[in-house]
């Protein structure tokens, strides 16, 4: 579904990312780790078109999504969250996922003119959605609050709620663990799987080793930029090149649960 | 009634200023929600006040047919710079649409045999009448009051908080702030048409940064989370000159103080004020 | 001839330059666009003036009067201004609103204080003699004009190179937060800069008031358009840009009304301008806003 070939990316003389290739069906969960500034948000920023690829295409259902604009290629089906939340803080839940439901609205432009009762039926509609969103992530009673007042974890819920507004079929998750303690993390893992029962595929970027060993069906491993393995979880778990990609971090990093490999 | 009509023989100018300014409030208000900085608008007025004048000056047209001439050059032009110009955010933009402003004033002023040039145009018919600028200015609030509580209302305010997460939502940010411009564009050349025609005289340094200024500072004094919000910085810009006349020579000193303490305790403009007044209804604390 | 307009255009250039420094530098450290720039400009003006007409100082002496009025100036806008919003945490237009009330407040002062007419330095302080080079010839005030505003501007480039104060306000630019970690006094770097910034403005203020020997409340305004043309020009917050600009719109005009005729003068100046932000909106040194995740 989505194919990144020999993309790279430059910035004047850095280079962040050279010759990835990665390949994402259509269903499933996938994760794409690696040590920091191995270019996994640029990954990101590339798909979703706030960057273009100084080399190597991108293509999402055999549609090249490099050069596409952010918003077009949003309404192909790619949604995402960031690794620094960014909700709008100063409107209510609902008003931040009516925001993002507002890319196939539910009534015309003009319409907003007349006072009619099918615009309002309409507006209802709109909110009704946005109600059942902030259910799926288990925001719903919190719907009449401002975003700020929410805490870390119940924000990227929030964001994730708003990702999900506009439909996607390939969802990208920007660290959606961090900062959240072990409960908040089973939760979350528990949602995501529920997420991808439908047609949806996520990708998702974590340090957090097990959580991604956990719900991932394969992953990705970039190291300065480069794609240094691919593949079940096992396997990754296993590889040496990864392990000693990450030498010099922590050790219960790599290993499963408790430390140890299991 | 004879109260009435001594009331409009004093105040007439004042309140025809007024719904003015309400006007030029709700320009900006416009583009403010979207977070554009445009100091444009007295540009546009201008050039709305000149297109109208003309119109009703060599062809005798009447007055809403030649005003919605003065909505629709701004409007057009608007368009045109907008793409370029838009990209530009912040301050940048600030500068642009200045240098923009400018750019207009000093073309009026150079083409003399059409626009009059420095001396201005003269004899402009007196066509305005007080329905006519109530009309004009209830249009516009109710407009702007639908489509604040509509999608493209809060879609606005989402891109003026943060551009790249809504586009990212599928929204085409640059279309939205495109309307912003040239809608604001429409409305300012509305109020410049209209006044036009009962100041009967207008002048290139009417429409300039002084303006433009002004009018952002109706903008951000009355606050931009709403509509109400400009219309209060509009009547409050308006009416705080003439409320301070009895002060003569201080005049522009006290006018200078009030609006520094304003800032200084509401920096969010007077609307934060009255929003926080009212008894909230089961909002949470921020 | 040529060379004569040369030596009028440096000059010329460099009151802008200074001018458009202490603008650009306000809105590159505290981010602020402040209306009020052209107001202390006036104000160095007049008190250069009272100086001399009250207390008989000398030229020099009565600068650095009007350096010191500015500059306490520029200490008193940061302390009851800027800083209250900042500890509010105002959106980014307020500070730019109450610079506006400022500036409206003190040229109404200064017009009910001294009048609204032109007032004028005692000719005796404006030697009409100097040197000349051919058929160049400059005035001991133009060589004046342009030593002190060349002496500033080096000053201030200097501090802002090799001094720690300079380094730190140059951080500023870039980012408060990283700055403010390191342990900087950063509300006081802010107010240095408020204060250096009007000080400049009002030097700027004599300097105008001495070459055109024009001295009334409303010189402020058009000094600030041109001084925002400049910063356009060169790129809001650069300090390249504010030097290069304000010498590049000096030449413009001088230029353009020596051999367009002085109607064309803004005109040639703001079309320009209006050119370049199309081709290149952030200006010839100015940091375009850039979108990242």
């Amino acid at each position: 579904m989505l194919t990144l070939s020999k993309v790279s990316k430059n910035f004047g003389g850095l280079t962040v990312l050279e010759a990835v290739n990665l390949s994402i069906p259509a269903r499933g969960i996938f994760g794409l780790i690696g040590p920091n500034g191995a270019g996994k948000t640029t990954v990101f920023n590339l798909i979703t078109g706030l960057l273009t690829p100084s080399a190597g295409t991108i293509e999402f259902f055999g549609q090249r999504l490099d050069g596409m604009a952010p918003f077009e290629i949003t309404r192909r089906g790619v949604a995402r969250t960031f690794q620094n939340i960014r909700v709008f803080k100063e409107m209510t839940l609902l008003e931040n996922v009516l925001v993002a439901l507002g890319d196939h609205p539910s009534y015309g432009a003009l319409s907003v003119l007349l006072p009619l009762p099918s615009h309002r039926r309409a507006e209802a509609r709109e909110r009704e959605r946005a109600r059942e969103l902030l259910f799926r992530v288990g925001l719903a009673d919190k719907a009449d609050r401002f975003a700020g007042t929410l805490s870390y974890g119940e924000q990227r819920r929030l964001e994730i709620a708003r990702a999900l507004a506009t439909g996607p079929k390939l969802l990208l998750l920007d660290e959606p663990a961090a900062g959240m303690n072990s409960v908040e993390k089973d939760n979350l893992m528990g949602e995501i799987l529920k997420l991808s029962d439908g047609a949806l595929s996520i990708l998702i970027i974590e340090h957090d080793m097990r959580f991604v060993m956990e719900i991932c069906q394969r992953i990705a491993v970039l190291n300065f930029g480069r794609l240094i393995a691919q593949g079940r979880p096992e396997e990754i778990r296993a590889n040496p090149v990864v392990i000693k990609a990450y030498l010099g971090q922590d050790d219960d990093v790599i290993g499963g649960r408790s430390g140890v490999a299991s | 009634m004879e109260w009435l009509d001594s009331f409009w023989s004093t105040y007439s100018t004042l309140v025809l200023s007024l719904g003015t300014n309400v006007l030029l409030a709700l320009s900006i208000y416009l583009t403010l929600s979207c977070g554009l900085l445009s100091v444009a608008n007295a540009a546009f007025m201008g050039l709305g006040a000149y297109t109208a004048a003309l119109l009703t000056l060599k062809s005798g047209m009447a007055l809403w047919l030649a005003v919605m001439a003065g909505v629709l050059l701004p409007a057009l032009i608007a368009l045109a710079i907008g793409r370029p110009t838009l990209r530009l955010s912040g301050v940048y933009l600030a500068m642009a649409t200045l240098a923009f402003g400018e750019v207009v004033r000093i073309v009026i002023l150079n083409t003399e045999a059409l626009t009059g040039g420095a001396l201005g145009l003269n004899g402009i018919p007196q066509l305005t009448e007080w329905y006519d600028i109530a009309a004009a200015v209830g249009m516009a609030l109710y407009v702007l009051l639908r489509l604040a509580r509509s999608r493209i209302g809060r879609t606005m305010v989402a891109i003026a908080q943060d551009e790249t997460a809504t586009e990212l939502m599928g929204l085409n940010v640059r279309a939205f702030k495109l309307f912003a411009f040239v809608a604001g564009a429409g409305l300012a050349g509305l109020a410049g048409g209209l006044n036009a025609h009962f100041t009967f005289f207008i002048s290139p340094n009417e429409y300039g940064f002084d303006r433009g200024v002004e009018i952002l500072a109706m903008g951000v004094l009355g606050g931009t989370g709403n509509p109400w919000g400009a219309a209060i910085g509009g009547v409050l810009i308006t009416l705080l000159p003439e409320l301070l006349r009895g002060l003569g020579h201080y005049r522009p000193l006290v006018n200078g103080v009030i609006l520094i303490v304003i800032i200084l305790y509401s920096p969010k403009g007077l609307w934060e004020l009255f929003r926080l007044a009212r008894p909230s209804a089961a909002k949470a604390t921020l | 001839m040529l060379a004569q307009q040369f030596v009028n255009a440096i000059s010329l250039g460099g009151v802008y330059a200074l001018f458009a420094l202490g603008f650009t530098v306000v809105f590159g450290v505290l981010n602020v666009v402040n209306l009020a720039h052209g107001a202390v400009f006036m104000l160095g003006a007049y008190a250069a003036l009272q100086a001399v007409l009250l207390f008989k100082l000398p030229l020099l002496p009565a600068i650095l009067v009007a350096m010191l009025v500015t500059a306490g100036a520029g200490w008193l806008l940061d302390k009851f201004i800027f800083a209250p919003l900042r500890a509010r945490q105002a959106p980014h237009l307020a500070p730019m609103i109450a610079t506006i009330g400022l500036a409206i407040a003190l040229n109404s002062t200064i017009q009910g204080l001294f009048g609204a007419e032109n007032l004028r330095f005692p000719a005796e302080m404006l030697p009409a003699d100097g040197l000349s080079f051919g058929a160049v010839q400059i005035t001991w005030l133009e060589v004046e004009i342009i030593f002190l505003a060349f002496a500033l501007m080096a000053v201030l480039l200097w501090g802002l190179k090799k001094t720690q104060i300079g380094w730190a306000l140059r951080g500023l630019a870039e980012s408060v937060k990283a700055v403010a970690l390191v342990g900087v006094d950063v509300e006081g770097l802010f107010r240095v800069t408020a204060v250096v910034a009007s000080l400049l403005g009002g030097v700027a203020g004599v300097l105008i008031a001495l070459y055109s020997n024009a001295v009334f409340p409303g010189m402020g305004q058009p000094m600030l358009h041109k001084g925002i043309a400049v910063v356009i020009l060169g790129g809001m917050g650069d300090i390249r840009g504010a030097l290069l600009g304000g010498f590049f719109l000096g030449f413009a005009e001088v230029f353009s009304v020596a051999y367009i005729g002085s109607t064309m003068r803004d005109a040639v100046a703001f079309g320009l301008l209006f050119t370049i932000l199309l081709l290149r909106p952030q200006g010839l040194f100015g940091h375009a806003a850039q979108r990242r995740a």
